[in-house]
């Protein structure tokens, strides 16, 4: 069935939405900073490297366990651009209200944006705000956009993965779906899942300052560590093969995944990163992230390899000792959790 | 908890008895349970197996079993501007036979997505002008919640809540597979949560009149393997019996209260399943006296004549006489993205969960 008009699917970060960018997108827009398919653009302006990035934010509810549309908005952002290696310090904010939305809600938002901003070091400097008739949108929309600095002696691109690299992850999956997920359909699960949306450039620039050999950065946000993976695996032309037994599921997730039905693997995080880097580096990167408030529960889940064929294909080694194909997200788990 | 060394090491012991009693004559084990169908492929579990020892899966994915004629009344619904159509994801991409629902919400169609069947009732009570039709699909797992939410309806006064019900029933599809000529199944691993809900007298005759091994299993990679390892024993031994891996879940009683409400809100009534075809009481169909929460006979409806889409081998998927791979359209017209048969639609399907792991396509 070919599809004629946009479905939520499209929306998902999984294979529609590739399908959309590849076949709509990109043949409209083709240039060769878009083509290098990273997190945000990077481009050179009189000398100086930049990464310039933007977001749009939809979710709903528009408040939930760990987080607000405001802190989502600076944090995804901030985060986009901080995954090209740069220092992210100014950010645009775009805002669409509904008409009727109650003033209280959107100062809230908005203070809890510039908490954000403090707490990630940026300034919001330019923004819009748009008022539509009830019913044209839910409430608030916002769009941010993000510019940073490249750190000096930095090269990371989805492209960089090469076989030897261990793939390092900063800890639990699933928090930011999950506590979003929960709060929309008033579900109780065991135990309360809080979003572990939360800015990561800080952490980004210590590693990035100790270990500029780092290779490859990336967000596992819509679609999950799955899809972004299988991005990378890829954007590279090479295998990854993940170890299941070493990837941080929180108990809490882990129960909530069991009842619904979900694949942590697959769930959207907002403060999480992978990190592709030389073994040789990997104990010095583990160590910064380990003492860091965002890294606490670092790892190392898998490696990159050079079988096997076809390339750019995800592997996982289950926990009993099989090996299994780990696909890009397809169908729509959750729709408008960012 | 077990620790990770703790599963390898009861893993490697199952395996390795497994292919001990195994031998070299072929053994085809049948799951009639898309949960296992994708427990399976996730843990790995084939990888581990001896050659000698196939995996197939039966008709055990709820949305897989729904026939088109089904699907297209749903979609004839969600055109009248009247009806709201409250459904579980998974149905929302089955292709009816000339369009979906994802389509018709594209279109505009009301069709909202539920985590729980209760959800129809708050949507009734805040659109008391609409008709809420709940598509109620599932075994006997999800038709007591099915049930439950048509009693509560009641109790509260809602009159604008309706089930569509395609609900099926496990025992009737295993008797059907068991008769048919063209199947051979060794042994079945039966479905843990249906279990749950229906105990184990419903499987009796599978061993009583079959002389055909069964064990009700869990899904945690080691529920599986060591069902599996069970089956094989009791096909070593010549000893077919009926045996319960999933005590710890599945009660021999089964759940008795669900079982209450879910008898009395439906009765047993015929059904039509996709690829089998149609087998005396194997669906359950709403009870008179319930009869205004039918959606069938309380909203007229038209619906377009039932087409089969053309090359699609779901049924003979569903009954387990070809693998997925055997399917021209597999992997190639039939995508999970684009799905032409309904076994590529759902998580649990049988082609996508083949698709989805790898089957035909990872090489590692």
């Amino acid at each position: 069935m070919s599809h004629e008009r946009i479905q939520m699917a499209h929306g998902n970060g999984g294979k529609l939405s590739h399908d959309l960018v590849k076949n709509i997108m990109w043949p409209a827009f083709s240039n060769d900073i878009l083509g290098a398919m990273n997190d945000g653009a990077q481009f050179t302006i009189n000398g100086a490297r930049l990464a310039f990035s933007t977001d749009s934010y939809v979710v709903k509810p528009l408040f939930f366990p760990g987080g607000d549309i405001g802190k989502l908005a600076v944090c995804g952002t901030v985060n986009d651009v901080a995954m090209n290696g740069a220092l992210p310090l100014y950010l645009s904010a775009g805002f669409v209200l509904e008409e009727g939305f109650p003033m209280d809600s959107l100062k809230r938002i908005v203070a809890s944006m510039q908490q954000a901003a403090a707490e990630a070091g940026v300034y919001i400097v330019t923004g819009d705000t748009k008022v539509v008739e009830k019913g044209a949108v839910d409430g608030i929309y916002i769009n941010t956009a993000g510019i940073g600095q490249i750190m000096d002696g930095v090269q990371i691109a989805g492209q960089n993965a090469r076989p030897g690299q261990d793939i390092i992850l900063n800890g639990y999956l699933g928090e930011h779906a999950l506590a979003v997920m929960s709060e929309r359909h008033g579900l109780e699960f065991p135990q309360t899942v809080v979003s572990d949306c939360a800015p990561l450039n800080g952490l980004v620039a210590e590693l990035l300052t100790a270990v500029p050999q780092i290779a490859v950065l990336r967000d596992p946000t819509r679609g999950g560590l799955a899809t972004t993976l299988n991005e990378i695996a890829s954007q590279s032309q090479v295998g990854i093969m993940l170890d299941e037994s070493s990837i941080p599921v929180s108990p809490a997730v882990q129960a909530a995944c069991d009842i619904l039905g979900f694949d942590p693997l697959y769930l959207a995080n907002e403060g999480k990163m992978i990190i592709f880097v030389d073994k040789e580096y990997t104990k010095e990167v583990l160590s910064i992230m380990l003492c860091h408030t965002y890294g606490r529960e670092s790892r190392v889940i898998g490696e990159v390899v050079s079988k096997p064929s076809p390339l750019g294909q995800v592997g996982l080694r289950t926990r009993i000792g099989g090996v299994r194909l780990l696909d890009m997200l397809v169908s729509d788990q959750l729709p408008r959790i960012c | 908890m077990l620790t990770n060394e703790e599963v390898k090491t009861a893993a490697d012991f199952f395996t390795r008895e497994i292919g001990r009693l195994a031998g070299e004559q072929p053994i085809r084990l049948m799951e009639v349970c898309g949960t296992h169908t994708v427990a399976i492929f996730k843990a790995g579990i084939r990888q581990l197996l001896p050659k000698s020892v196939e995996l197939v899966s039966g008709p055990g994915c709820p949305v897989c079993v729904t026939p088109n004629e089904y699907l297209d009344t749903a979609i004839a619904y969600s055109k009248n501007p009247q009806v709201i159509i409250t459904t579980f994801g998974d149905m929302l991409k089955v292709p009816g036979s000339t369009s979906s629902l994802a389509a018709q919400k594209a279109e505009g169609g009301d069709i909202r997505i539920l985590y729980s069947p209760l959800e129809s009732l708050e949507i009734a009570v805040a659109n008391p002008h609409k008709k809420v039709i709940f598509l109620a699909v599932g075994f006997e797992t999800t038709a007591p919640l099915a049930a439950a939410t048509v009693l509560m309806a009641e109790k509260a006064g809602i009159k604008n809540f309706y089930v569509l019900s395609a609900h099926k029933l496990v025992p009737p599809a295993l008797r059907a597979l068991l008769m048919a000529e063209d199947i051979h199944v060794d042994g079945f691993l039966l479905p843990g949560h249906v279990s749950a809900v229906i105990g184990m007298a419903p499987y009796e005759f599978v061993v009583d009149e079959f002389q055909t091994p069964a064990v009700v299993a869990g899904f945690e990679p080691l529920d599986i393997l060591q069902s599996i390892y069970l089956l094989v024993k009791q096909i070593n031994e010549k000893t077919p019996k009926l045996e319960n891996q999933y005590g710890r879940v599945a009660l021999p009683a089964g759940n008795v209260v669900a079982c209450q409400t879910l008898y009395k809100v439906y009765q047993r009534a015929d059904a039509e399943w996709r690829g089998i075809g149609k087998l005396a009481g194997s669906g359950l169909a709403i009870r008179e006296q319930y009869g205004n929460f039918d959606a069938r006979t309380s909203i007229p409806v038209t619906v377009e004549a039932t087409q089969e889409h053309v090359g699609c081998r779901c049924g003979q998927v569903l009954r387990g006489t070809i693998l997925p791979t055997a399917c021209p359209l597999f992997g190639k017209s039939c995508l999970p993205e684009h799905p032409v048969g309904s076994c590529m639609v759902s998580v649990e399907g049988t082609c996508a969960a083949w698709y989805k792991y790898g089957a035909g396509r990872w090489q590692g």
